[in-house]
């Protein structure tokens, strides 16, 4: 007899405005409190002290345009931050203060999050949808130079890309990328040469969402449509669709896999939270709490596993905070 | 027939005076029977038989030249062997020329497409005839493009002339084309625009054929013109007679067979390339069930709640009327749409409240978010809304028939929702029913949505049939369930403000002028409607005013309109009582007699002539029956 779907931890109210991107902070040690950072529609980063469940700080940077991405860098001191208004800031947060020590330009008026990867010591690979229509520019932090813009080729017709991941296979190896476009396609960059390997068309829409694995070389796209679409990385860097999921309601706009791999949390437009086994995707649980469409999920990064908690942020301006398979 | 061969020089002229009196006195088919097949074995490789028989034919007297060419081009079994057995006859003869080239072709319609092929296959042959050719086409395109032909000539001699302009393009060659590809073009353009105008769809589909076959032969590159219609039978031969393969010895239908194989061998085409389209994704070993499965652990939650997102439709009628006229959120505006009808019909006395508004708002409703069936789904709404509370909606509906503003679709719709009503109401048995399926009610089936002028042909046609048959077998349709005819008390509102306002033209909107289609539909309305009407009070009002109605429209210059016209003649007849139309209407029902003679002899279209047939044939009923019941 299955239980019913577990209810939400708490529900963080008070955004006033539909929330984008969500980030966790818990890994520090105590007297360190959990934050979680999120983004919203009216251009307000909120963030949110985790034992109080209430907003610490209110960070005002991107001129009330709507904030679709915000990610630390080593640590809750230092956020990332990337709104409508083309700009991405860089806060300095620590000891109180709220200020942008700096922020990139990027001419791109679309939705597509960037993407970021510490490659050494003080030292950060950035990817973001740049100023062509379907190139992808990779920047390097803090120093803002570009290391290569990958550009399609002309007949190709991508689209926009839609969403990025950089990743590599241990500190100081190759970075690479992996872009979902708007035709439905997966591509696989080698961002030192700077040219793709790998294309696979996983979707008839609009990929809106990716993860990847780097352990098992396999990683999840979600897109309009109804079907999530799984695939592999094999040794020759080639993409091969390892199979597909199909969804009850259409339209994804967030994937995430939990840090431990054990699960993956699916935001969708139906309202709904979905969570997976990852191993093989099994479904596991329907959370249906939000009542408009889901638009980010995200995992904590707590030290202690039993506490992981799964956020996720919706278009009626609530977070609901969740503790789901917390045990091993 | 023997002759002597070896370069002596005979004279046949007394063979062929023979042949000529035999020919007018109609033995053609014996006689020529016999010596075609003979002569063209003749002929076959014999240059002096060919000349023998190229004499033959020169010396038939002119007054039975007609006969006897007649005969040979019916008789030929190919074009090839029509050149060998007449020669140039049509060059060197003028009466033999005019019978060629004008009198079959434009003056006659009767013959079979084979004749034709022979015939222009024949003037092709030759260099000499060739000029022939080119005139003939020209011809065949004045007429093709006239307009008083395209309104005043029955269908089937305009099928024949397409027929063969068809025959004709195919057998000119480039070079000729080009000569005369500004005639053409120019013909083209006047002939298309008159066989659109007409309200008839199988001369558009005529005029559609042909304009894109000249457009297709004119413009060997770039674009071509293409019309959307739909393929049938005729429209399939008439492409068919474009391609012209080499005579062989097998019968002439071989051109058609290989175009029609050539038209299924297109279907298989794109069908492969939709299958090879979906990628087949590689499929996930098998293996997998050997790893160590650690997701075991993880127990699912009931996720039995987890269905299809769906978005309710509002409940009260109220809701409906927020939700069309203000249509924020399209997901509900599609919920409401697909869900009125239903709602309509459990809540009868909510929509009498606002039936009126419904109305209005429906008339006006456009298609918002791309909804399947939308045109169905609000015809089927509008239709509630009319049963539900009739009088007011069709005080509404008619009114606005008559209103300004209006596209002719609008109108037309106003019509379709009123006859569909109209039926539901006489009906009791088809109250509230989604599906009209044909197997309940032997006469009437009406398909919401389809083309309304077949059905109504047929529902009257039905009718007629079982009301002859009465008299020879007496009642054989089983009874049927009977109910309240709530037609009864509206059937007035809804038939005379249709019929009031029709000769007071509005400046969008000329019954009598350039409207002429919707006034054909109106026509076929107003028979519908009178037909629906039987049993009611106010038949007897509705067959007068519907006899006047017909008089004042009886020489309209629209085939669509004057079919119209003899159906409501028909509905009259069927439906008002016999002793009552003797009573009330005797003269107009002898005027409308002599005017139904006359359509039968001299009417151009074939189903006017038909439909007046089965009119005066009714009334002939009419007569014996009242003959019969001892008064």
């Amino acid at each position: 007899m299955a239980l019913p779907p577990p209810d939400p931890q708490f529900v963080l109210r008070g955004t006033s405005a539909a929330v984008h991107t969500l980030h966790f902070s818990c890994g520090g040690q105590e007297p360190d409190i959990p934050i979680l950072f999120s983004g919203s529609e009216n251009g307000f980063i909120h963030i949110w002290n985790l034992k109080t469940h209430r907003v610490d700080t209110v960070l005002d940077g991107h001129g009330r345009k709507s904030v679709y991405y915000v990610e630390t860098m080593d640590g809750k001191d230092r956020l990332l931050s990337q709104g409508r208004d083309q700009r991405i800031c860089l806060w300095d947060l620590a000891e109180g203060r709220t200020s942008v020590t700096d922020s990139v330009f990027t001419e791109h008026v679309g939705f597509c999050g960037c993407s970021l990867l510490k490659v050494a010591q003080g030292r950060w690979l950035m990817a973001i949808a740049a100023r062509g229509l379907e190139e992808v520019q990779v920047l390097e932090l803090p120093s803002k130079t570009s290391v290569c813009t990958l550009k399609p080729e002309v007949d190709a017709k991508l689209g926009m890309p839609m969403c990025l991941k950089l990743w590599q296979l241990s500190c100081g190896s190759q970075p690479f990328l992996l872009a979902g476009y708007e035709d439905g396609s997966v591509v696989l960059w080698n961002v030192t040469m700077g040219k793709a390997l790998s294309q696979l068309v996983c979707h008839q829409e609009p990929v809106m969402s990716l993860d990847f694995d780097l352990e098992k070389a396999k990683g999840i796209s979600g897109s309009s449509e109804k079907v999530l679409s799984i695939w592999s990385l094999n040794e020759q860097q080639n993409l091969q669709v390892y199979k597909t999921h199909k969804l009850v309601n259409a339209g994804i706009s967030d994937i995430t896999i939990r840090p431990d791999k054990k699960i993956l949390a699916t935001a969708g437009w139906d309202h709904r939270i979905r969570i997976f086994s990852w191993k093989k995707v099994k479904p596991l649980a329907v959370l249906d709490y939000h009542t408009a469409t889901v638009h980010c999920v995200s995992f904590s990064d707590h030290r202690n596993p039993c506490e992981t908690l799964l956020a996720a942020g919706s278009k009626d301006h609530r977070i609901s905070i969740w503790s789901i398979y917390t045990q091993t | 027939v023997c002759f002597i061969p070896g370069g002596l020089d005979c004279s046949i002229s007394f063979v062929s005076h023979v042949l000529g009196k035999v020919c007018i006195h109609g033995r053609q088919k014996e006689v020529l029977g016999t010596l075609v097949p003979r002569l063209a074995e003749l002929t076959k490789a014999d240059c002096i038989w060919q000349r023998i028989c190229w004499r033959l034919l020169e010396c038939v007297p002119d007054r039975w030249m007609e006969a006897v060419v007649l005969g040979f081009v019916q008789r030929a079994p190919g074009a090839d062997v029509l050149s060998r057995l007449l020669g140039n006859l049509v060059v060197k003869n003028k009466k033999a020329q005019f019978v060629v080239t004008q009198k079959v072709l434009l003056l006659q319609y009767g013959h079979t497409t084979e004749v034709l092929q022979n015939l222009l296959g024949y003037l092709s042959l030759d260099s000499l005839r060739r000029a022939l050719l080119l005139r003939v086409l020209q011809e065949l395109l004045e007429t093709w493009g006239s307009s008083s032909a395209v309104k005043h000539s029955p269908p089937e001699q305009q099928l024949y002339i397409s027929k063969a302009i068809l025959i004709c393009l195919s057998h000119l060659k480039e070079p000729e084309i080009q000569s005369c590809r500004q005639e053409l073009l120019t013909s083209m353009m006047e002939g298309v625009k008159c066989h659109l105008d007409s309200s008839l769809p199988q001369l558009r589909r005529l005029g559609m054929v042909v304009a894109e076959s000249i457009s297709s032969r004119i413009n060997t590159e770039g674009p071509v013109l293409k019309f959307e219609y739909e393929e049938d039978d005729e429209t399939r031969e008439l492409k068919s007679l474009l391609v012209q393969t080499p005579p062989l010895c097998v019968a002439p239908s071989l051109p058609d067979d290989q175009s029609e194989k050539a038209d299924a061998a297109l279907p298989l085409v794109p069908e492969s390339n939709k299958k090879s389209q979906t990628a087949a994704p590689v499929m996930p070993d098998e293996e997998s069930d050997a790893e160590l499965d650690s997701d075991d652990d993880l127990i699912p939650y009931d996720m039995s709640e987890d269905k299809e997102l769906k978005v309710k439709a509002p409940v009260y009628i109220r809701d409906c009327i927020e939700v069309l006229t203000g249509a924020e959120d399209m997901d509900k505006w599609e919920a409401t749409v697909k869900a009125l009808e239903s709602l309509v019909r459990r809540n009868p006395a909510a929509t009498r409240e606002v039936s009126v508004e419904l109305a209005k708002i429906l008339l006006h409703l456009e298609e918002k978010t791309c909804i399947e069936g939308f045109v169905e789904l609000r015809q089927r709404a509008q239709v509630a809304v009319l049963t539900m509370d009739p009088i007011p909606v069709s005080q509404y509906l008619t009114s606005q028939f008559y209103s300004l503003n209006y596209s002719l679709r609008q109108r037309m719709d106003i019509l379709d929702v009123l006859v569909l009503a109209a039926q539901e109401l006489s009906c009791p048995k088809f109250r509230g029913k989604t599906k009209h399926s044909g197997a309940q009610k032997p006469h009437i089936q009406l398909l919401p949505g389809s083309d309304s002028s077949k059905d109504w042909r047929r529902i009257v046609d039905e009718r007629i049939k079982s009301k002859t048959r009465r008299f020879a077998m007496g009642q054989c349709h089983t009874e049927l369930a009977s109910g309240p005819n709530e037609f009864n008390s509206v059937a007035g509102h809804f038939f005379f403000p249709l019929i009031q306002h029709f000769d007071r033209p509005l400046t969008t909107f000329d019954l009598l002028g350039e409207d002429h289609l919707v006034l054909g539909r109106l026509v076929h309305t107003l028979a519908v409607l009178m037909y629906l009407a039987v049993n009611t009070v106010a038949v007897t009002a509705m067959g007068k005013a519907l006899l006047e109605f017909v008089w004042a429209l009886r020489f309209h210059t629209d085939s669509y309109v004057r079919q119209g016209l003899l159906s409501c003649i028909s509905s009259l007849l069927l439906s008002v009582p016999a002793e009552l139309l003797l009573a009330d209407m005797t003269e107009e029902l002898l005027e409308t007699q002599s005017w139904l003679g006359d359509v039968v002899e001299k009417d151009p279209d074939g189903d006017c002539r038909r439909r007046a047939l089965q009119n005066l044939l009714l009334m002939e009923n009419l007569k014996k029956k009242l003959e019969a019941v001892p008064s």
